[in-house]
């Protein structure tokens, strides 16, 4: 069983030109843990990566694998492999030679057991003498992984490796290489923008934005309480509000939102100005008829079903609110009780312990998916 | 794993429609076909059964038809030496300007970055001067007063009395000048394709650059190395400027035998059969060696 080790990186930035892709990163990934680098294309997570394999010299900053700096080592000497995005495998190469490369390498004498060994784990034994062109894209996938893991690297990078495979094969894919990583116990560092990828398989997601971390975490912490805008609307989706802060307590945080006082819980409060965001999972959003029992120790009154959407697992909701805004709703189709209809006087409430306050100073639409970004 | 391929490979609708595209598709290898019929298998025939005419013949009377086979014969008895040496001559040349070639081309196509486009013109350039006149200019170049002569014998390289011009370094010197463009162009073309992305998963996986380079990058140039010395070899050991301009007849290759039979001597059937029989160790040598270099998917 291979090793995994600590992945450090102290204040590393890099420039080109006057740009700045990764700003002053201090990071610490834990040996043998599924960490995930998120963000969107040009967050310089990508950029991160390559500083770690070294094919890109840090401007600034030192990198260091176990205890060892390996700032100034060149690719070759690093303790690291690399699953690229577009898998760089090697045309004029066998399946078996592309795997077997980085032993021969090394100048491992027992290469040809362990190289079958590693295509029969990444279940590619009858095409071990094929050539590359002659595999579909997950069949590629498999032969970069297994290229990569058969080193044992103290960690293993990943960049974007599913990106180029279809929605089925992706979701496939991800749940194998949780498997392989929780196997091998090799640290994983994984640079995706795609968030349910990053949630479905990471221990720790690093949310990336103009070349810094914005926030660290679970992917269930990051999701339940996200301490930026970007964050929030990055990671699923997000009401956000613009609220005033009357009074704040110990415990509790409690806002004005256009004349009505919801609390939220103090450690959910990212907030420390006059104004904040209130932020709130459409999810975590009961609505009822207006006058209905209230359902959580927090309620907006006074808003109307615009729009609903049937989505099969749920309903979705818009809700337009007095002061114009529309808030999404989102209610699991349990069949408890029948949709709600268009133009419907509706309450919404929430659990205190489910919503979170946001810097006012933030942009509330930074992290939303624009046209070009989308698939 | 359970994943399995789900690219479909082929797609076996082939019906009236498409086979009739097909059909029209052919079309466009006419022109070059009948190319090909009037400038190459036209004359090859030709020079076929003039090589087998009576010898005794001559330009003014017209030769008589005999399928003189013995004419095969004869050439390679007289010229066998000749051909020794223009294979020799071409090898040397080839050898060098691969050598010379591919450190050029592999530094225009990684390290020129936006001086590229100059880097090839500059490799073409020399034709826009006329072969003839390039290879004259070497000649005082290379001459017993020229300045690349005495820098040799001061440094005591080249003996006192010792000359570049008239000798096989000449030749082969003027081989490799003017052939090298044929072996940097390919070179050129097949390196820039050489996908960036796998030399650095070479330098991932352990490999040094040295290595990488051995594994990696000179592998999948190989295309280039081939049609390179191909495009060097044939037509070098086919030439005889250089060995007219910068030889003695002492370093003649078979192309002067072959120009003298046809212009000087109009020894039609010496000179057809001279024609042929380098055609054919040329295309006997191409094969093996396109075999051995196992790129006959890759030309």
């Amino acid at each position: 069983m291979a090793e995994g080790k600590d992945l450090h990186l102290e204040g590393v930035t890099k420039r080109f030109g006057s740009f700045v892709a990764v700003d002053d990163l201090t990071l610490t990934v834990p040996e043998g843990s599924f960490f995930a680098l998120l963000g969107p294309s040009g967050c310089g997570k990508t950029t991160t990566l390559r500083m770690v394999a070294g094919l890109e010299d840090p401007t600034l900053g030192r990198v260091l694998i176990g205890d060892e700096d390996v700032t100034q080592l060149r690719p070759y000497k690093r303790p690291v492999n690399t699953v690229f995005q577009s898998y760089a495998l090697f045309p004029h190469l066998t399946i078996f030679e592309n795997v077997a490369f980085g032993l021969r390498r090394r100048g491992v004498k027992d290469y040809r057991k362990q190289t079958a060994d590693m295509i029969e784990l990444v279940q590619l034994g009858p095409y071990a003498d094929r050539k590359p062109s002659q595999l579909s894209g997950g069949q590629q996938q498999r032969v970069a992984l297994g290229r990569a893991l058969i080193n044992e690297p103290g960690v293993l990078l990943l960049d974007e490796p599913l990106g180029a495979l279809d929605l089925k094969l992706r979701r496939q894919m991800q749940i194998e290489l949780k498997r392989i990583q929780t196997e091998v116990g090799i640290t994983f560092v994984h640079v995706t923008h795609d968030q349910e990828e990053a949630m479905t398989m990471a221990d720790t997601i690093a949310v990336m934005n103009h070349g810094r971390i914005e926030q660290l975490g679970a992917p269930g912490e990051l999701y339940e309480n996200p301490s930026t805008t970007f964050v929030a609307n990055f990671l699923g989706q997000s009401n956000l509000i613009r609220t005033e802060v009357v009074e704040t307590t110990g415990t509790a945080v409690t806002v004005d939102c256009n004349g009505q006082k919801v609390s939220v819980d103090s450690t959910r409060s990212h907030a420390d100005g006059r104004s904040a965001w209130l932020g709130i999972r459409p999810e975590k959003i009961f609505a009822s008829e207006s006058g209905a029992e209230k359902q959580g120790e927090n309620r907006l009154s006074g808003g109307r079903v615009t729009d609903v959407s049937f989505v099969g697992v749920s309903t979705q909701y818009l809700v337009a609110m007095p002061w114009g805004q529309e808030l999404m709703v989102f209610e699991q189709n349990t069949g408890q009780r029948p949709p709600l209809r268009h133009g419907t006087e509706v309450d919404l409430d929430w659990s205190s312990s489910h919503a979170y306050l946001l810097d006012a100073q933030q942009d509330a639409t930074a992290g939303l998916m624009t046209p070009e970004d989308a698939e | 794993m359970t994943a399995r391929a789900t690219t479909t490979d082929s797609d076996p609708v082939v019906d009236g429609e498409t086979s009739k595209r097909r059909g029209r598709g052919w079309l466009l290898l006419v022109p070059g076909m009948l190319w090909l019929a009037a400038f190459f298998l036209f004359p090859t025939v030709q020079l076929f059964f003039t090589s087998l005419y009576d010898p005794s013949g001559s330009y003014e009377q017209g030769y008589a038809m005999t399928w003189q086979f013995s004419n095969y014969v004869d050439a390679v008895r007289d010229t066998w030496n000749l051909f020794a040496r223009s294979f020799l001559y071409a090898g040397t040349a080839t050898v060098i300007c691969l050598a010379l070639g591919y450190p050029l081309a592999y530094a225009i196509a990684f390290k020129a970055g936006r001086w590229k486009n100059v880097m090839l013109v500059l490799v073409i350039a020399p034709f826009f001067t006329s072969f003839l006149l390039r290879t004259l200019s070497w000649r005082t170049i290379l001459s017993d007063q020229g300045p690349v002569t005495d820098v040799l014998q001061t440094i005591a390289i080249l003996p006192e009395d010792g000359r570049l011009l008239a000798t096989p370094v000449a030749v082969i010197a003027g081989l490799v000048y003017n052939f090298l463009p044929f072996m940097t162009l390919p070179l050129y073309a097949s390196l820039d394709k050489v996908d960036h992305r796998l030399i650095e998963a070479a330098g991932d996986l352990y490999a040094s650059p040295v290595r990488g380079f051995r594994r990696v990058t000179f592998p999948l140039s190989m295309p280039g190395v081939v049609s390179g010395t191909l495009l060097t070899f044939i037509p070098a050991s086919g030439d005889y400027i250089n060995a007219e301009l910068l030889g003695t007849p002492n370093q003649y290759m078979v192309g002067n035998r072959i120009q003298s039979a046809f212009l000087t001597e109009r020894n039609y059937p010496l000179a057809a059969s001279l024609s042929l029989i380098l055609m054919a160790i040329v295309v006997v040598m191409v094969v093996i060696y396109v075999r051995r270099a196992g790129t006959e998917e890759l030309l």
